[in-house]
């Protein structure tokens, strides 16, 4: 199997279009023959997450690319920084840091993309339609493209989806394909109360066994109620995409790609069935607390992957009048945001004490407190990686359990719908 | 050999995959998840077995991080290729960094390898007690 090019690859690879396509082009060149791909399939649009400053490579690689002429070719939206741009005093980090943070972010604009700054940009009207080749990096939105809107992504990490985006191209490889796409795991969730399918604290809890659980395996889910909501969809597939390499899963009967069990399980693999116990589930939840002890919490975070308007509706619902006694952080995108500051929800978020982060998020940058302690999230992806990168105990329970309990500044769980 | 290059380090055998992006410190290469079974270890310097790779798409990132910095694994066997950290050593190698070899390797032919055995990984992707 060796990788063929077109003519016109062939000149984006030799420089016949600028030194900065030239680099991009050697970079996929060097992954599409590494992943066995036997040519580059055309994409129509691109996610990149490499503005988050990880260390100053990314800077020195985008900063590059902009030297020598980079601009992405296909519409492109940009994942998280490490800055909260519209609220410098957000984040807590030396100047040079913070500067660096700041010119990783810059190059990726000036090369083109939208300062979306967002890791979920399917809710902000960034949408991929069914069928569609795209490069998407940032592993939740990888997990929704795929699954809950059925374009076809691979798990582009920082770099290959900028050289994706500059090149139009990606390695035509894994997901890209349509046998790829195919089940091998049946998860089967009849046994699980409809009370507890009912609710959304149960979708992180489901994602973070599953990813555990398949790893990189494609797994249909049977038995989830026809109602279950994108934000739901959203928070599995997140959850499921930090424990796991988890990039594509069906729901039988919701996602585009499962009407029914025959379409999507695979005729020429060996397919596992896995039916999910009491058992299953309760040793899922009890993983995403590093705590079942401490009763007092310093902060709470909700919105990883970034809260959608029907999130920040539920909770002012539950903090309307209220006041929050710990910082309680709730990360978006920009462009929700403006929504928020439209309808006026914006204010009395506010006046309950939520405090709104935009471009960036508690786990991948300096927000948080320095003293530490003790976080409680609604969010699978926050409670993976938050001990990690916060040094942060974590707490998990629902939007209604963390809103409680930051009313207080005392854990409130409701435990029950765990049991059957 | 998925990426090909020389090396020489002790074998470090993780006992569960990782993200290194949340599971592994960008510039001490220590692991950093305190759920992981193998936290606290540094990764630098050896020649790294992994079950595999999970979760963040960002790992590329530290890749070249660690490359940058000199504390990246002097080798990486892994069963199954992961582009993730391929990607952040071509950059690596684009900017004048160094490489860090990869090889695909059955890590059930590791088993009769004591974890911290001096091994040598050559450029024709064999990997030889020295």
């Amino acid at each position: 199997m060796t990788l063929h090019l077109t003519t016109e690859e062939r000149a984006l690879l030799a420089g016949d279009h600028g030194e900065a396509v030239s680099l991009a082009m050697r970079i996929l060149v060097s992954a599409a023959e590494l992943l066995g791909a036997q040519a580059l399939v055309r994409i129509t649009s691109a996610h990149i997450d490499g503005c988050l400053h990880h260390g100053d490579g990314g800077v020195e690689f985008a900063e590059k690319l902009v030297a020598t002429g980079g601009r992405v070719v296909v519409p492109t939206t940009l994942n998280v920084g490490a800055l909260d741009l519209l609220h410098p005093d957000t984040v807590r980090a030396d100047p040079s840091k913070l500067a660096m943070a700041r010119r990783q972010m810059d190059a990726y604009v000036s090369m083109g993309a939208e300062p979306t700054f967002t890791c979920a940009p399917y809710q902000i009207g960034h949408q991929p339609a069914f069928g569609e080749q795209v490069a998407w990096g940032e592993s939740n939105a990888i997990a929704f493209a795929n699954s809950v809107l059925g374009a076809r992504t691979e798990r582009y990490g920082d770099f290959l989806d900028a050289c994706c985006a500059l090149a139009g191209r990606a390695p035509l490889h894994g997901l890209h394909i349509e046998q790829n796409r195919q089940a091998t795991v049946i998860v089967d969730t009849t046994n699980v109360p409809d009370t507890l399918k009912d609710q959304d604290v149960f979708y992180p809890v489901l994602g973070s066994w599953l990813g555990l659980e398949v790893g990189r395996e494609v797994s249909v889910i049977i038995g989830l109620p026809p109602t279950v909501s994108r934000d739901q969809l959203k928070a599995l597939g997140a959850s499921a995409a930090s424990t796991g390499a988890v990039a594509l899963f069906h729901v039988e009967g919701v996602t585009p790609e499962a009407p029914s069990l025959d379409a999507v399980v695979s005729k020429t693999q060996s397919v596992d069935r896995i039916k999910l116990t009491a058992d299953m589930v309760k040793g899922a939840l009890k993983r995403l607390s590093t705590t079942d002890t401490i009763e007092r919490i310093d902060a709470v975070a909700v919105g990883s992957p970034h809260f959608s308007i029907a999130e920040f509706e539920a909770l002012l619902t539950l903090v309307y009048g209220r006041r929050m006694a710990v910082p309680f952080y709730a990360c978006t995108a920009r462009a929700t945001l403006q929504d928020l500051e439209v309808s006026g929800d914006l204010l009395q978020l506010q006046e309950a004490g939520v405090e709104i982060v935009v471009d960036t998020c508690v786990v991948v940058t300096p927000i948080l407190r320095e003293s530490g302690g003790v976080l409680m999230t609604n969010s699978g992806k926050f409670a993976h990686y938050a001990p990690s990168n916060t040094g942060y105990e974590v707490v998990y329970g629902s939007l209604e359990d963390c809103v409680e309990s930051a009313a207080t500044g005392l854990v409130a769980r409701t435990e029950a719908i765990w049991s059957w | 050999m998925l990426i090909p290059g020389n090396a020489e380090g002790r074998l470090l055998r993780l006992q569960a995959p990782i993200s290194l992006w949340g599971g592994i410190d960008p510039v001490s290469g220590a692991v950093i998840d305190p759920r992981h079974p193998d936290y606290g270890v540094s990764i630098s310097g050896a020649v790294l077995a992994m079950p595999g790779a999970v979760g963040s798409s960002s790992s590329s990132a530290v890749m070249l991080e660690l490359l940058r910095e000199g504390t990246a694994p002097a080798a990486i066997l892994m069963a199954r290729a992961d582009a993730i950290l391929a990607i952040g050593i071509f950059v690596s190698v684009e900017l004048g960094y160094p490489t860090c070899p990869v090889l695909e390797v059955e890590l059930s032919a590791l088993d009769g390898t004591p974890q911290g055995t001096l091994l040598r990984v050559t450029s024709e992707g064999r990997v030889i007690r020295p």
